[in-house]
This record gives structure tokens, C-alpha cells and sequence, in this order.
């Protein structure tokens, strides 16, 4: 199983800290909101009579930018692929990219959210998060 | 890296402090950040802030000119001195103004063109690169951002600003000769021995300007930028430098 997250999600882990306990959650957060927003605005766009690709690819650019933000490196490969289909102005293979991220995008949703719940029941226990222990490499989601 | 008694001790007990310098508010280093995205706004932000930077995060580059003052010669009503924004970074891609025409707008005005702007893109162009470097950005950081990367910035900043102290000092020509001299040595190293000093309290393994940008994306255009301010915070190596032709020839004929 290929990784769902990268190295720069361990990155954004280490940007939390006592004083931004929280960092983590609300950047994966706004990611949420934002990617929910764009795969809307991908459906409408690409469910036009007439399809404005380079509205498309602005939509696709911007997605791949917040996935990568995030370390999500399954979404933001999508997208890049995505993107090529938009240059060529192929509908359907756009269609089919759009479900494609879709697909990675709810696959990294769950992990996230996963993720977030297991630190959230050590922090309760009492316990801390060594980054290690949760960095990409490190940590197995069992399906 | 400068040994005379004043100017040293003064770097000197900065460092023993360890990379987070405390320094009082007015002292710390105001970072404009512009960035239309809201994930990768909160991302810099939360970089910038733990690097011990003052942010303000905008969306656009219309509103990065009014922070300014800039925009259609609306004199801001909050005077130069108290924005004092010491570095501005900004996206490339973004709707309306990109990153480019912003960057323009900045080197046009008299007021802010001192000011150093870096880019960051998710594309690694040269052609983009280029063409940034060209209009006078500092630097060209390649998305996603790392805390490498506003490290960099920062030891960056921290070497202008001892530059323009010392260059304010720099009037007895005691420290000046000491400088020249210390600097024509370690022009002779690499620079990763330059930028160890700048970087002696950071755990981070990669040390040398090049290799502090993103590994996935080595952009050629990155190393020598961080080199010439440092090499310059104290005096300027090529004029007198032991490379100089004539020079070569004068010590030469004293041999």
C-alpha cells in the first residue's frame, strides 16, 4: 500500500507544539473544506454544455497545491495527471481523473481522520506523541 | 565570520541564546506573507511564526499593495515606520495579481523596493525562476514549503541585519581591516562553512546553502543566492579579492 502521506505531513506534525496543540487538526481541516469545495466546483465545471478547461485547470492547480501542502501525495499525483487531460482538453479522461481524485481524496480523508482520533485518545489517556512514532514511515493504518 | 572584540561578542551572546532570539517585539523580523490558498496561508504562517517571525497573512496581491499603502496612491494611513515589514513572500500562481506583478510593483516604489521579496511556487521552471531572480526577488522557494526553507530565510535575515549594523559601525576602518582579512580567508572555503555559523544551533543535518532547499527539487538557482549576502555582511570580497589578476602579479613580484 503505496503512502497516503508524505514526508511533509510529518513536517506540519512538527510544527505543533504546547503553544499550537492544534495546528495539525485545523490545517487538515481547512484542507477538508477546501478540497470538498474544489471537487464541487470540478463537477459543475466539468458538467457543462461547453467545458471552460482552463477554469478546470485552475480548480485541479489549486487542489494540488493544498494536497501537497498536506503531505497528501496520492491526491496531489492525481491531480497532476488530472491536469495533463485538462492541456489536452479530453473530457472524458477528465471525468475519469475527477473521479480518480475523488476516490484518493476520501481514501486520505479517512486516514487523516484516523490518525487524528488515535492522537486525540492518547493525548486523553494522558499519554504524549513522539513523531516518530506517527510519521508516515512509522505508522501502519490497518484497513 | 568576524572576530573583532566588539562586533563578535555581540553575535556571539545572540548565539549562545540559541536560535530563538527573543528579541523584543520591534526587533523581530516582519514577514508579509501573500498566498491565495488558505491551507498553504495557515501552513507559512504557523513556519514563519515558530521561526520566531512577526506574520501577516493576506490573500491576494491587490491587498498585500493596500497593507503597503501601495494601491492606487492611497497613502496608507499607518506611516512607514510602524508597518516596517522586513520580508515579503509570496505565491506565484494566484488569481488577478500573481506573485510576479506583485514582486514588479515592489521594485517600482521608491519606499518598499529595498524590501526583499521571495517567491514560492509549486513549479520548479527555471524559466519562472529566471525571470523572478531577474526582476529582483531574493529567492525562489519551491512549494511544498519546509521549515528548512524558513530557516534559510531566516539566517538570511539575520545576516542582513548584522550587515547593515556593522556597516553602521563599520566606520573605523580597525574592524573593516579585520573583516577584509578573516573573509578573504574563508573565501576560501566552501560555503557550507559560512553557513554553519549562521546555523550552528539548528539540528537540521544539511547545512551548505544548496542543500538547505527542498531535496525533491533542487533548484540551481537557489545556491548562490544566500551566498552573496553573507559573504558581504562584512566587506566586499571581489574587489581586493586574491583572484584579482593585478594582485596575483604584485604578490608575486614581492615573493
Amino acid at each position: 500500500m503505496k503512502g497516503f502521506l508524505d514526508g511533509q505531513f510529518t513536517q506540519l506534525q512538527l510544527l505543533q507544539d504546547e503553544s499550537n496543540p492544534d495546528f495539525v487538526v485545523e490545517v487538515v481541516s481547512l484542507f477538508f473544506e477546501d478540497s470538498e469545495r474544489l471537487l464541487n466546483d470540478l463537477t459543475r465545471a466539468l458538467d457543462q454544455q461547453i467545458v471552460d478547461f482552463k477554469r478546470v485547470d485552475a480548480h485541479v492547480h489549486q487542489l494540488k497545491g493544498s494536497s501537497s501542502s498536506i503531505g497528501a501525495q496520492r491526491v496531489k499525483n492525481a491531480c497532476i495527471a488530472f491536469r495533463n487531460f485538462c492541456e489536452e482538453q479530453n473530457s472524458e479522461a477528465c471525468l475519469k481523473c475527477l473521479q480518480q481524485v475523488r476516490q484518493e481524496y476520501c481514501l486520505v480523508k479517512n486516514k487523516l481522520e484516523t490518525l487524528i482520533r488515535l492522537e486525540q485518545q492518547i493525548v486523553a489517556a494522558g499519554g504524549s506523541i513522539p513523531i516518530e512514532e506517527l510519521s508516515f514511515q512509522g505508522y501502519q493504518v490497518k484497513l | 565570520m568576524a572576530r573583532n572584540g566588539v562586533v563578535s561578542m555581540h553575535w556571539r551572546s545572540e548565539k549562545i541564546d540559541g536560535f530563538d532570539l527573543s528579541p523584543p517585539d520591534d526587533e523581530q523580523v516582519h514577514v508579509l506573507a501573500v498566498d491565495d490558498s488558505l491551507v498553504d496561508r495557515k501552513v507559512i504562517e504557523r513556519l514563519l511564526k515558530i521561526s520566531c517571525c512577526k506574520v501577516t497573512a493576506v490573500d491576494s496581491g491587490i491587498r498585500a499593495l493596500q497593507f503597503l499603502g501601495l494601491d492606487e496612491e492611497k497613502s496608507s494611513s499607518v506611516g512607514f515606520d510602524d508597518l516596517k515589514v522586513d520580508l515579503i513572500i509570496t505565491d506565484y500562481c494566484m488569481p488577478g495579481m500573481t506573485g510576479y506583478e506583485l514582486l514588479k510593483k515592489i521594485k517600482e516604489s521608491s519606499t518598499f523596493r529595498e524590501i526583499p521579496v521571495v517567491i514560492m511556487s509549486s513549479e520548479n521552471v527555471m524559466a519562472r525562476i529566471d525571470r523572478c531572480l531577474e526582476e529582483g526577488a531574493e529567492d525562489f522557494i519551491v512549494k511544498p514549503v519546509k521549515l528548512s526553507d524558513v530557516k534559510r530565510l531566516r539566517d538570511y535575515m539575520t545576516a542582513r541585519e548584522f550587515r547593515v549594523k556593522n556597516q553602521q559601525i563599520g566606520n573605523n576602518n580597525n574592524i573593516k581591516n579585520n573583516n577584509k582579512r578573516r573573509l578573504r580567508e574563508t573565501c576560501d572555503l566552501s560555503s557550507s562553512p559560512l553557513s554553519m555559523l549562521f546555523s550552528s544551533s539548528s539540528p537540521s543535518p544539511s547545512l551548505s546553502p544548496s542543500s538547505l532547499s527542498s531535496p525533491s527539487s533542487p533548484s540551481p538557482c537557489l545556491s548562490p543566492l544566500p551566498s552573496p549576502p553573507i559573504l558581504s555582511y562584512s566587506a566586499p570580497c571581489s574587489p581586493t579579492s586574491l583572484d584579482s589578476p593585478t594582485r596575483r602579479l604584485k604578490m608575486s613580484s614581492s615573493d
